[in-house]
């Protein structure tokens, strides 16, 4: 009996060890994987080379992505910083806000994690971080890069303007910066003024209604232009024209599009539509726009084209055979500058990858692809 | 390759429990744990249970005869846990996933069979605690240190004699504060406790219970609280391999409850709760990459009164209750900065709620009950454009119950009307609706100890005011989210005399769950604006099997376990969502836990183990998504003396024994391994 007792304490013990034992069947971790799918004939004589994309990732996941599609060889590579860079903990980070490539190197704007990832273009190497708070769109002119980011500083109540930075591309610091309106979104260069959208987007009681004027060549604001609430695209065309969206209240204050003059920095004509992206290709300028109506509770989302010689919408469609109806939620456009087929990604439901489509001039789709979750921004990479 | 693993994790896990079965059938004479109905003020004392061990019967307690599955902890088992507050208890659950978020003051929430955090229903003393501004609790908020028994109900309780709103969640989960016991003579009783460990954790406590006459109780329960809540934690991905501090987690916490029952002459009973509780902590947010701090605090304030008052005339009986609950919550986030400075939110909730339940025993078989319920609830925010809304809500439950020896059978309908108003912006329609449950409890041997049980259970849960009335979503109309609830069980139990497995007890349910209506959010045209919609179906099935057994090793020696396993696969079912079929986010398809708890003389050891599966932390599972399985064993070990022939009892702690580094919710580590003490004082 007594045997009994403590065989079976014994093989109770057993049985506890071994239960823990069978359920260690943890993977071994491995580095985030890159995933590569053929999608073209390859063009190896392409004059751009391909693109990359940002995927902003779903905040808090740390899942902003780097996908490039390459014209050389046709295949789509999805995910591939972590490939290219295991040892950066935490990989590149949380909700990429934008992307571009100056000369041999490609940027990419990190908005939750502060930072801005300086790559080697032609590896997706990390060169450098630099660090900036909260920080929204990149921009270039004459070897210097410049940075939007929503506040100079947090955490001081008397601080709740943003700031402009201005940073060099060969050593990749901060050189300076310039405090601009609350807030401030995308920006745009026109010979030697800066013009920086604000929005005021944190206190929505008190929209920011102003573009900062920053003269490049002292580095200061020099003037305000009036426009309207929630400021966000800025996009120049090569007539000197600005076309500045203003997303309105969300209320009783719908969204709008305003050309400013940059000779006289003055609004030269409204456009009473919502646009929500809008890419400048030449003459043309691509966009659309969601809004959302009261009314029947949804949003109805509109694509079209716009003559910026003229100002005037063209009864153009650069989608045209129905593919519209597929896109949920239209979150990135951009234009390929030789063979002008348009490229339009689609944010679905923000927590599912997302799709990017390529449209010919015609307008009929040529091919789509799965990317990462919330595909944003392009940048082209030229030979 | 992964259904191969599936299924080979989970003929392990049924290899295990079968071992266990085979073992505990050749062995008898064990203490059964969790099986007596201790909410009853005589409940007998474990040390008499001790002595009685070899003519002691088998008691079929309501977890055996429950139509609906219940789980138990309470008492002494509870004690023996290594948890802090509820949230750590209802992990050992079957069938319940807990959202933790890590540290001592992070979020906690459960969720029940994967039908959503908002179905489950969470009763303090029998009366549910609100939150009509998101529909959650937070479990992290209730210490165990004041609390008897946590009780676990999937439909609901299997008692037709109750509030209405017993009758209106998907799951149930009681929780039942300390109630004096003087049937062993005195008048005062004090229990002075200290808690302190990893974390920098202070944590003392204060129980006096009075008899303040032979009818009249009182209870007295004080606790604070603080931690500083920081704990390393390893970050790797195989290639780096970093250890970070979690930091900004400090909590400071401090709770104030007084009860008072009583019985009058007619021998109807009374009892008023009053409930205090106030923290102010640290949020520390999602760990990415180059964010190593976090700024944005929150301070609570919660207050309830409550009380209930229970009379039976012949075969009439009344339950009546009432509450007045006030909660404030202020929330600070100084990333963000306004044009009136650092940006701060401020949210005062009120609740008032009466409840009348009338019973009436038709014949000795048969009783029938009509409750009715009336809460109203009222929020204010200094949110910009706030709509101050009211929400008034009307329950009527009749339920009919039919007992008889081998066979029991509830049914209930159950009216809510609701009505919302707001001072400003559009108010969600009026609803009224109508859901049924049906549950049985059939013995269909003639043995006792084998029955088989069912339930159909079809109920809502409203759309919150955050859903409906949160400024930075366009106002939508949203229907009620309904799920659908099929379960078949069976409860077996077998007490052996004379042998070293004294108990051995098994409850097992199949299921089939649905989620209709899903409210979530649906983005708009940019990250800044949602808007919530009614959009998804949710499929559940599931099998949950809980196994206790009670062991007696020697004369001296005490051993009790208790094996929990759960299947699950929650999908997508919408077939136009771009996740159809896809696992829904975090829920593992196999986890389950183990408890065992050892006794010798004085001292006790107790070993827990929690195992939680793979699953994946946004609807689409593709390898980006991926969440490893992690597991932790916790040990503990009592000691139980005598002081000046006041019982004093020494307790040691230490959890996540093998150090394993994980995270329930992504970017939010868990601690790693981490000790506390505690000393209790009984006077």
């Amino acid at each position: 009996m007594k045997n009994n007792k403590t065989l079976n304490a014994i093989s109770l013990v057993i049985l506890i060890t071994s239960l823990a034992l069978i359920t260690s069947c943890r993977k071994e971790l491995k580095p985030v994987p890159e995933q590569q799918e053929t999608l073209l004939t390859p063009d190896p004589s392409a004059q751009v080379k391909g693109f990359y994309i940002v995927n902003e990732g779903n905040m808090n996941m740390n899942k902003a992505s780097l996908d490039y599609l390459d014209y050389t060889t046709g295949i789509y590579r999805r995910n591939i910083y972590n490939k290219a860079n295991p040892e950066i903990v935490k990989g590149l980070g949380d909700v990429g806000n934008d992307i571009a490539v100056y000369g041999s190197k490609l940027y990419v704007v990190i908005n939750v994690s502060n930072k801005i990832e300086v790559l080697d273009v032609k590896t997706g190497k990390r060169i450098k971080q630099i660090n900036i708070t909260n920080c929204r769109y990149i921009t270039f002119n004459e070897g210097k890069a410049y940075v939007s980011a929503y506040l100079g500083r947090v955490g001081d109540p008397n601080a709740p303007q943003g700031i402009v930075a201005q940073i060099d591309t060969t050593s990749l610091t901060e050189i300076k910066r310039v405090d601009v309106g609350r807030q401030p979104e995308e920006m745009a260069i026109v010979g030697k003024k800066l013009y920086v959208a604000n929005s005021g987007g944190y206190s929505p009681q008190q929209y920011e209604r102003t573009i900062s004027v920053i003269d490049l060549n002292t580095f200061t604001v020099t003037k305000l232009i009036d426009v309207a609430i929630n400021l966000h695209r800025i996009k120049a065309d090569k007539y000197g024209d600005l076309y500045v969206t203003s997303r309105g209240n969300y209320y009783d204050v719908p969204s709008k599009m305003f050309v400013i003059d940059t000779k006289t920095d003055q609004v030269k004509k409204t456009f009473d539509i919502a646009v929500n992206n809008l890419t400048i290709d030449g003459d043309i300028a691509y966009y659309y726009g969601s809004e959302w109506n009261y009314n029947e509770a949804q949003y109805t989302i509109t694509y079209g084209m716009l003559n910026v010689k003229d100002e005037v919408i063209l009864n153009q469609e650069f989608i045209t055979d129905g593919t519209e109806k597929s896109i949920t939620i239209p979150y990135g456009i951009a234009v390929h500058p030789i063979t002008k087929e348009v490229l339009v990604t689609d944010a679905l439901n923000y927590v599912s990858p997302g799709k990017l489509y390529c449209f010919d001039p015609s307008g009929k789709k040529k091919w789509s692809v799965t990317t990462g979750d919330i595909p944003a921004h392009f940048a082209f990479v030229y030979k | 390759m992964r259904r191969s693993k599936n299924a080979f994790v989970s003929v392990n896990y049924v290899f295990f429990a079968f071992l266990a079965m085979i073992w505990l059938g050749t062995f008898t004479s064990v203490q059964s744990f969790a099986q007596t109905d201790s909410t009853k003020a005589d409940s007998i004392n474990k040390v008499n249970q001790l002595k009685e061990v070899q003519i002691r019967k088998i008691k079929i307690s309501k977890r055996q005869t429950s139509s609906t599955p219940l789980q138990i902890l309470s008492g002494a088992d509870l004690e023996k846990l290594n948890s802090l507050s509820v949230a750590d208890a209802v992990r050992f659950f079957s069938g319940v996933q807990l959202k933790d978020y890590g540290g001592i003051g992070g979020l906690k929430t459960i969720n029940v069979r994967s039908m959503g955090t908002n179905h489950t229903a969470v009763f303090y003393d029998g009366v549910q605690l609100g939150n009509a501004q998101n529909g959650q609790v937070d479990l992290g908020k209730f210490s165990l240190d004041n609390i008897e028994e946590i009780e676990l109900y999937n439909g609901q309780k299997s008692s037709i004699f109750q509030s209405a709103k017993g009758f209106a969640s998907a799951s149930s989960l009681y929780l039942n504060s300390k109630q004096p016991d003087f049937s062993d003579g005195g008048t005062q009783k004090v229990r002075a406790s200290i808690k302190g460990g990893s974390f920098g954790l202070i944590n003392p406590s204060l129980l006096w219970q009075s008899k303040i006459s032979n009818n009249v109780y009182s209870s007295l329960s004080a606790e604070y609280k603080n931690a500083n809540g920081k704990y390393k934690f390893r970050s790797t991905n195989g290639v780096y391999d970093t250890t970070a501090v979690r930091k900004d987690g400090d909590i400071e916490t401090m709770r104030l409850e007084l009860g008072l029952n009583g019985m009058l002459p007619d021998s109807s009973k009374w009892k008023v709760k009053l409930y205090g509780y106030k923290d102010n902590q640290g949020l520390p947010g999602a760990v990415v990459n180059n964010v190593f701090a976090f700024s944005q605090r929150m301070w609570n304030k919660n207050f309830f009164v409550q009380s209930s008052y229970e009379k039976n005339v012949g075969k009439y009986s009344l339950l009546a209750t009432a509450k007045y609950a006030n909660d404030n919550q202020r929330y600070l986030n100084p990333d963000i900065v306004t044009v009136t400075g650092l940006q701060e939110n401020n949210f005062h909730l009120q609740e008032i709620y009466v409840s009348l339940a009338n019973k009436l025993k038709i014949t000795n078989y048969w009783d029938v009950v009509l409750s009715s319920d009336y809460q109203r609830n009222d929020l204010n925010a200094d949110l910009y454009r706030f709509s101050y809304p009211v929400r008034n809500t009307i329950l009527t439950a009749l339920a009919t119950q039919f007992r008889f020896a081998k066979f029991d059978i509830q049914a209930n309908l159950l009216n809510t009307l609701k009505y919302d108003k707001t001072q400003s912006g559009p108010a969600d329609k009026n609803r009224n609706e109508l859901t049924p449950t049906v549950m049985l409890s059939w013995q269909p041997f003639n043995q006792k100890e084998f029955r088989l049980r069912s339930f159909y259970k079809s109920i809502f849960r409203m759309p919150t005011f955050n859903d409906l009335y949160y400024t930075n979503y366009g106002f939508i109309v949203l229907k009620p989210e309904y799920t659908k609830q099929y379960d078949l069980g069976f409860t077996y139990i077998k007490g052996y005399e004379n042998r070293i497995l004294s108990q051995f007890s098994i409850q097992a349910d199949v299921y089939y769950n649905n989620v209709k209506n899903k409210i979530v959010a649906v983005p708009g045209n940019n990250q800044a604006r949602w808007s919530m919609e009614n959009l998804g179906l949710v499929e559940i099935k599931g099998i949950d099997i809980n196994i206790q057994s009670a062991w007696q090793l020697t004369e001296y020696i005490d051993l009790t376990t208790g094996l929990t396993y759960t299947y699950q696969n929650a999908i997508d079912a919408d077939k136009a969502s771009a996740s159809y079929k896809d696992l829904i986010p975090y829920t593992p398809i196999h986890s389950g836990s183990f408890l065992a708890s050892a006794m010798y003389k004085n001292l006790s050891m107790n070993y827990s183990f929690i195992y939680i599966g793979e699953r994946y932390n946004q609807s689409t599972n593709n390898v980006y998504n991926y969440v490893q399985p992690w597991y932790t064993h916790d040990l503990a070990l009592h000691y139980n003396t005598k002081l000046n022939r006041r019982e004093v009892r020494l307790t040691a702690e230490v959890n996540n024994l093998l150090n394993q580094d994980y995270e329930v919710i992504t970017n939010f580590p868990m601690p790693g391994r981490y000790y506390r003490i505690g000393l209790t004082y009984n006077y």
